[in-house]
């Protein structure tokens, strides 16, 4: 009977020889875990080794960072400006964090990250007369550094006046000037000269032609809406081809491509109607809103020239690369056709396409030729007169260029 | 009254945008920022005067069955179910996989592309008439084309390399885009700004009325 307790493997059952084998075996296993032991612990400090040689390839810290309030704005932008990370290959740089405070403490918000080339960043979402500390971390593939200092407090001011526009005041002063004077001689009675635009003159040409061949007038007051100036100028056209087209008796057709726009011109056409002493003729109709988007408003008017064939098309206004596909729709339909714009790329398209062009400003003197107002007409005299200062002022800017003398250009256009 | 409140609120904007082009100010520029506002949201009140007008329109020529009806019939229905959509999958509309970015992607942007690609047609037929050389103005026009195309593709370095440097294509067309094109689009554009200097002050100053309509 083995003894209670005892291990029944402790009991060689087979004899003095197994016993020997398993005292080998237990050497063996001895040896093993001496052996694995410090590699396991080697490979362990290695490990808890890592991250500390991971963060050793983390950038350097940028430095020098420094601010001021851009100039000549509403106190709403800070430029700063950084000096690089001392980058090598074990510490490069893939980007840049600027980051801002309203407290040197923070809590900090992300302004922008920029590319490691970058070394200057304007924040432009601050707001005027509150105080702001700014810090930039640099990026890379071993992590962030922690900025080396924050800079402020830093406060954006607004400013009283704009300085490099100096040259832009005085100009707009001298036309102001000269536009009221000139106004104030022709209610004296002086009426200025206006040479013949023959554009011009042609409209009423093209009304009348339209009426004899019983067609409608289609009138397009560019494609944009009423912010861009061109618009304003093409609708006060309209009244006065409204008011022709209402004395001839003729139908009008105003298709439009901006709802406010699209609300003048049922204005202009009535009022050109009311002008004309003909009210009652007047078609609500005839002033249609299309649609802002370019090709779809081309689509409907070009589909209105091929269905209605009107007999004269009047383009007035700001066009882009729809000003040819309306022309020579135009073209192909035989209307007598007058275009005038001051977008100049579509000015040849016009020229090739269309019968008569108003060329940049004409299309501006327009309402002043065909109203023939005198305060209207002195206006257009003031512009000239500019235009006589401005040559004057480039003939002097090119001989001052010319002999390396910069201020009159540095004034102009202040860099 | 009913002209000079209008002129006097179009002069009282007219120059205080133009103020807040020389002053940066706060004073300045925060009620002038809010007019542009305002004018973005009277924009947006017009797009449904401008929808009613469609509809108006299209309904009495189709009720009237005019030359033509039935395409209007697909205009309206397709107004009608491009805003409805649009009402109904609300803000984020043209994320990707809704509805109105399929019609816009499928329907609007194709329909587009196809109007924009006539015009590629219409500038050949265009040119043809531009190039008929008829008067001396049109043969300067045909000569400075030609030399502009040919200088602007490498064979015109291949057909004049064995001229000097400064009679070579390619030289004659950056003179030619350089100096006279430069030049005449440069007075263009000054004579069109003073235009629209002399524009904005005439409305500003209420010499130019006619926007204002009515009788006087």
């Amino acid at each position: 009977m083995p003894p209670l307790g005892a291990c029944p493997r402790a009991q060689s059952a087979h004899g003095p020889r197994a016993d020997r084998t398993r005292a080998r075996f237990r050497q063996g296993l001895l040896s093993f875990a001496l052996a694995v032991v410090p590699v396991a612990a080697l490979a362990a400090a290695l490990l808890a080794i890592a991250p500390a040689a991971a963060l050793s390839d983390a950038p350097l810290p940028p430095s020098g960072l420094t601010w001021r309030d851009v100039p000549n704005d509403a106190g709403r932008a800070i430029a700063l400006e950084w000096k690089a990370s001392p980058a090598d290959s074990s510490h490069p740089v893939t980007a840049y964090f600027v980051e801002r405070a309203t407290a040197p403490g923070g809590p900090w918000t992300l302004v922008d990250s920029v590319a490691a080339e970058t070394h200057q960043k304007t924040d432009q979402g601050v707001r005027r007369d509150t105080q702001y500390y700014y810090r930039v971390t640099a990026l890379g593939p071993g992590g962030v550094t922690p900025a080396l200092s924050v800079t402020g407090p830093v406060v954006a001011r607004s400013e009283w006046f704009n300085s490099t526009r100096w040259s832009v005041l005085v100009t707009t002063a001298m036309f102001f000037a000269f536009v009221l004077y000139f106004i104030s001689q022709a209610q004296a009675g002086k009426k200025p000269f206006v040479r013949r635009i023959p554009g011009i003159d042609a409209i009423e040409e093209a009304v009348g032609r339209a009426t004899e061949m019983g067609r409608p007038v289609l009138f397009i007051p560019g494609i944009r809406d009423i912010n861009d100036i061109q618009t304003v100028a093409g609708l006060v056209i309209l009244e006065s081809v409204a008011r022709l087209t209402a004395k001839y008796e003729t139908p009008i057709a105003v298709p439009v491509s901006y709802p406010i726009p699209f609300t003048i011109a049922e204005e202009m056409v009535k009022s050109g109607y009311l002008h004309a002493g003909r009210p009652d003729q007047y078609d609500p109709s005839s002033v249609r809103f299309i649609s802002p988007e370019q090709f779809a408003y081309v689509a409907a008017v070009t589909g209105i020239i091929m269905r209605d064939r009107p007999a004269a098309h009047i383009f007035m206004g700001s066009f882009y690369a729809e000003s040819l596909l309306l022309a020579e729709t135009g073209f192909a339909t035989g209307a007598i056709q007058v275009a005038g714009t001051a977008n100049i790329p579509q000015l040849p398209f016009f020229v090739v396409a269309c019968d008569y062009t108003l060329i940049g400003e004409e299309l501006y003197a327009a309402s002043a030729y065909l109203s023939g107002e005198p305060k209207l007409v002195g206006s257009l005299k003031g512009g000239d007169l500019l235009k006589v200062v401005a040559i004057v002022v480039i003939v002097i800017g090119c001989a001052l260029e010319t002999a390396h003398i910069h201020w009159l250009a540095q004034w102009m256009v202040p860099r | 009254m009913k002209r000079e409140v209008p002129l006097f609120i179009t002069a009282a904007a007219g120059l205080l945008i133009i103020l807040s082009f020389f002053v940066p100010h706060q004073i300045v520029s925060v009620p002038a920022d809010f007019l542009q506002q305002t004018a973005l949201i009277l924009r947006a009140f017009g797009f449904v005067l401008g929808g009613v007008n469609v509809l108006l329109v299209n309904f009495d020529a189709i009720y009237k069955r005019q030359p033509g009806w039935i395409y209007k019939v697909v205009l309206v229905a397709s107004l009608i179910a491009t805003v409805v959509i649009g009402a109904v999958e609300g803000r984020g509309f043209l994320n990707p996989g809704t509805r109105s970015k399929w019609i816009y992607d499928n329907l609007y942007a194709n329909m587009s592309a196809t109007m924009f690609a006539l015009l590629a047609f219409f500038i050949a037929s265009a040119a043809f008439r531009a190039f008929r050389i008829r008067t001396l103005e049109a043969g300067l026009l045909a000569v400075a084309a030609i030399i502009v195309m040919l200088g602007r593709v490498p064979l015109s370095n291949l057909l004049t390399a064995w001229l000097p440097e400064w009679a070579r294509l390619q030289a004659l067309q950056e003179w030619i885009l350089n100096v006279p094109q430069n030049a005449s689009k440069r007075a263009i554009l000054m004579g069109a700004a003073l235009g629209v200097m002399a524009t904005g002050l005439r409305v500003i100053l209420g010499i130019e009325r006619t926007y204002l309509s009515g009788e006087e």
